[in-house]
Formats: C-alpha cells, sequence, structure tokens
C-alpha cells in the first residue's frame, strides 16, 4: 500500500461516514417526529445506507 | 503453530526460572497488581514476536481463501512435524478427461499427486500440472506459468454450500410437515414464521406489490435464509468463509441480475432505454446511464456482501490475534473484550446483510414488473 493509497482510503472513509452519519441523523429526527412511522423510516435508512456503503467499498476497492 | 498451541492447551514454559509453583504464582499476582509489562519475558520473546505477527498475518490471509481441505487448526509436534486436524476433500480436475482424486495426495503442497500419469502440484492454493519432480516455472513477476487444469474440486467453500443447503432443506421441510399437523404452527414452523412473514409482509409486498409479490417470494425466501445461515456459519470457529468469496457474492447477484432481467416488462425497458417525460436530447444521454446501471446494481450487491463479511472477518481475526501480540494482562483481556463485541456486532451484521441483500433484490424486482401508471 502507497501513501496516496492510504490518503485515498482515510477520505472515502470520511465520506462515507459522513453520508451514513448524515441518514442516521435524519432518521432519528424522523422518528422523533412520527414515532408511529419508525418501521418505515428505518427500512429507508437502512437500504440508503446501504447504498451508499456499496459505493464506498466500491471506491475502497479501487484505492 | 503458536497460537494453535495456546488454543490446544499445551502452553510451553518458555522461562525455567518460574518453575517453582510459589514464584509461578506470586509471578501472576505481581502481573495482576503491577501495571508494567513483564520486561524479562519481553526480552525473550522479542525474536519471536516478529514470527508471531507474519503467522498471525498469514493465518489471516490463509482463512480469507478457499481450500482444498477442511482444516480445523494445526500445530507443531514435538519431533518438528507440522500437524493438520481435518480431512481432506475430492479434487476434481478436468484435464483431457475426469480426474477425482483426495487433496491428501498433495500432502498440503508439500508432494506432487500422480493421477493417471499426470503430475499436479498445489502451489498457494492453485493447482498447476507439473512434471514428475514438480518443478514450477515462474514468469518475471513470478506468477507460476504452468498449465493449470480446469478445477471443479469439492472445496471448502463448496462443501459448507452443500451442507448450508442440506440444513435448510431439512428446516423448511419440518416446517411443512408442522403445519400439515395441524394449522397452529409448532416447533420449526413457530420458530421460521415470523421470519418468513416478515419478508413477505415488509420486504417483497411493499417493494415488489401486491399484484406480483408471489412469483419472486420463492426466490427472496432463499436468498435471505441461505445468505443469514451461511453468513452465521462464518461466526462458528470451523472457519467458513463462503460469503467471503467474491465468486459466491458473485453468482448470488448474477441470479439476482438474470430474474430482474427476465421479468421485466415494457415500462421497465421503456424507462431504460427511452426515458417518458424528458426531452430528446436527454433520453439519447439517459439511455447509456441507465443501461449501465442496470449493471452496477447487480455488482454493488455482490461488492456490498463480499467487502461487509470479509472486513469484519479480517478486524475480527485481527482482534484475535492481538491477543497473542499483547501477552499482557491488560492489553490481552482488552482486545478480548473488543473481539467479543465485535463478534456481536457480527452477528448483527449477518442478518442485516441477508435482510439488505434480499431488500435491495426485491426493489429491483419491483422495478421491473412495476405498471404504467
Amino acid at each position: 500500500m502507497t501513501i496516496p493509497n492510504i490518503v485515498g482510503a482515510g477520505l472515502i472513509v470520511i465520506g462515507a461516514g459522513l453520508g451514513i452519519g448524515r441518514i442516521g441523523g435524519s432518521a432519528m429526527d424522523a422518528i422523533a417526529r412520527q414515532p408511529e412511522a419508525s418501521g418505515k423510516i428505518q427500512t429507508a435508512m437502512l437500504i440508503a445506507a446501504a447504498l451508499i456503503e456499496g459505493i464506498g467499498f466500491a471506491a475502497l476497492f479501487a484505492a | 503453530m503458536y497460537i494453535c498451541k495456546i488454543f490446544l492447551g499445551t502452553t510451553i514454559n518458555e522461562n525455567n526460572m518460574y518453575n517453582n509453583k510459589f514464584v509461578k504464582v506470586l509471578t501472576v499476582f505481581l502481573l495482576f497488581v503491577t501495571v508494567s509489562v513483564n520486561a524479562k519475558s519481553e526480552a525473550v520473546e522479542k525474536g519471536e514476536k516478529k514470527d508471531i505477527k507474519t503467522e498471525i498475518k498469514e493465518y489471516i490471509d490463509h482463512h480469507l481463501l478457499d481450500s482444498h481441505y477442511f482444516n480445523l487448526f494445526s500445530y507443531d509436534t514435538d519431533d518438528g512435524k507440522h500437524k493438520y486436524i481435518g480431512a481432506p476433500l475430492p479434487v476434481i480436475l478436468w484435464d483431457n478427461g475426469l480426474q477425482v482424486f483426495s487433496s491428501s495426495k498433495f500432502n498440503h503442497g508439500k508432494t506432487v499427486a500422480e493421477v493417471n500419469g499426470n503430475y499436479y502440484k498445489l502451489y498457494h492454493n492453485k493447482i498447476y500440472k507439473t512434471d514428475a519432480n514438480g518443478t514450477i516455472n515462474y514468469d518475471e513477476e513470478h506468477h507460476a506459468t504452468n498449465e493449470k487444469p480446469l478445477d471443479f474440486s469439492i472445496t471448502k467453500n463448496v462443501v459448507f454450500i452443500i451442507i448450508v443447503g442440506i440444513i435448510m432443506f431439512f428446516m423448511f421441510k419440518r416446517m411443512a410437515t408442522n403445519y400439515k399437523k395441524s394449522p397452529i404452527p409448532t416447533g420449526m414452523a413457530r420458530l421460521l414464521e415470523p421470519i418468513v412473514l416478515y419478508i413477505r409482509d415488509d420486504i417483497a409486498r411493499p417493494n415488489i406489490g401486491e399484484k406480483h409479490y408471489r412469483r419472486f417470494m420463492g426466490y427472496l425466501l432463499t436468498i435471505f435464509f441461505f445468505v443469514w445461515i451461511v453468513n452465521l456459519f462464518g461466526l462458528t470457529p470451523l472457519g467458513v468463509n463462503v460469503t467471503n468469496n467474491i465468486a459466491v457474492t458473485f453468482a448470488l447477484a448474477l441470479l439476482t441480475y438474470l430474474i430482474t432481467t427476465f421479468s421485466g416488462n415494457k415500462n421497465y425497458w421503456k424507462h431504460i432505454f427511452w426515458m417518458p417525460g424528458v426531452p430528446i436530447p436527454m433520453k439519447i444521454l439517459l439511455a447509456p446511464i441507465e443501461l449501465l446501471g442496470t449493471l452496477i446494481k447487480p455488482f454493488s450487491l455482490m461488492i456490498r456482501l463480499y467487502a461487509n463479511i470479509t472486513a469484519g472477518h479480517i478486524v475480527l481475526m485481527s482482534l484475535i490475534g492481538l491477543m497473542f501480540i499483547f501477552k499482557n494482562w491488560i492489553g490481552s483481556p482488552l482486545s478480548f473484550g473488543l473481539a467479543f463485541a465485535l463478534a456481536l456486532l457480527e452477528l448483527l451484521v449477518a442478518a442485516l446483510q441477508a435482510y439488505i441483500f434480499t431488500m435491495l433484490s426485491a426493489l429491483y424486482f419491483g422495478s421491473a414488473v412495476e405498471e404504467h401508471h
């Protein structure tokens, strides 16, 4: 592993972490506002998080 | 192997100085109360320490690969031999006719297997055709250039795919007989019914739609239980790593891709090649992107499952390995605690990845059969 690769991997993790963090935070807000819809919100949250994670992993493989 | 020796409980007495039982107890007590690391044993083990690190690294690398053996563990015997506990698996090669033999003939890569006048050698987990002496030729980049016969062997992964298949068959067979006896679920049916209903009502119905979901239920249930059970097997100490293998996740994603493609209706293809509701230049621009999108979707399914499980296994095994690197009363329990917590997290990940794989497959099927509205 060379230094650019390591830096790239770090940047990817920062980006993916921020993205998933935002999704999680927004989902928390949404559940706090509408606790009765928490099931649906969780599902949507997991899908969005999984999509970001997929891109993150693809980028990690490229790095 | 040092790690395995500890697993076996045959710990080696490194310092003869501590032979006295009283001194031993005292040392353990001192280690408990003092924060400082036992400097003496540290110095003694310094030469060995790097070996352990590389050994752990090799161990992890080895675990992530598929193998022609089913080994539980290996260790060094007192007379300097390396012994493996496990079973050899059948090797099936296509090399001008079918060649079937046991992988014990390779003797873990040490000897050349002779079958019907052909010679094969196991080198870095791959089978190469060699001469009687087992010479392997290399190119400039140190890659073997020997001929590779087509390998259809029943490897460790294949064995566990078959085992999981058999387990699932008997699970659902039991479930069916339970339902035949009475409409009220008992036994296996009671265990599985909530999961099956969850997949039907929370994954298939909302994503595929009331009209078409029944067609895909069989596939969705199979993929969910298969991925889940295989992932759970990966957490047992058997050293199974089926979903760590990108070929396995590729096959699963390929199935989802084929089903999506072949069940796509007119509306689905129209949205790919001639997106309605956008200007004509955009339509031309969108067609290749959408076409690529159909390939990226199963690709991301493949990468996600593979990378999640692989990353989990690497981190878990590294933490377990850390226990043997630290070897003091602070580091080792700490890494044990971390490994334990991570194992619990992996239990969640095993189910979550199965859920996400099923969920996204259902989503793709849903987009394929969606009616025009």
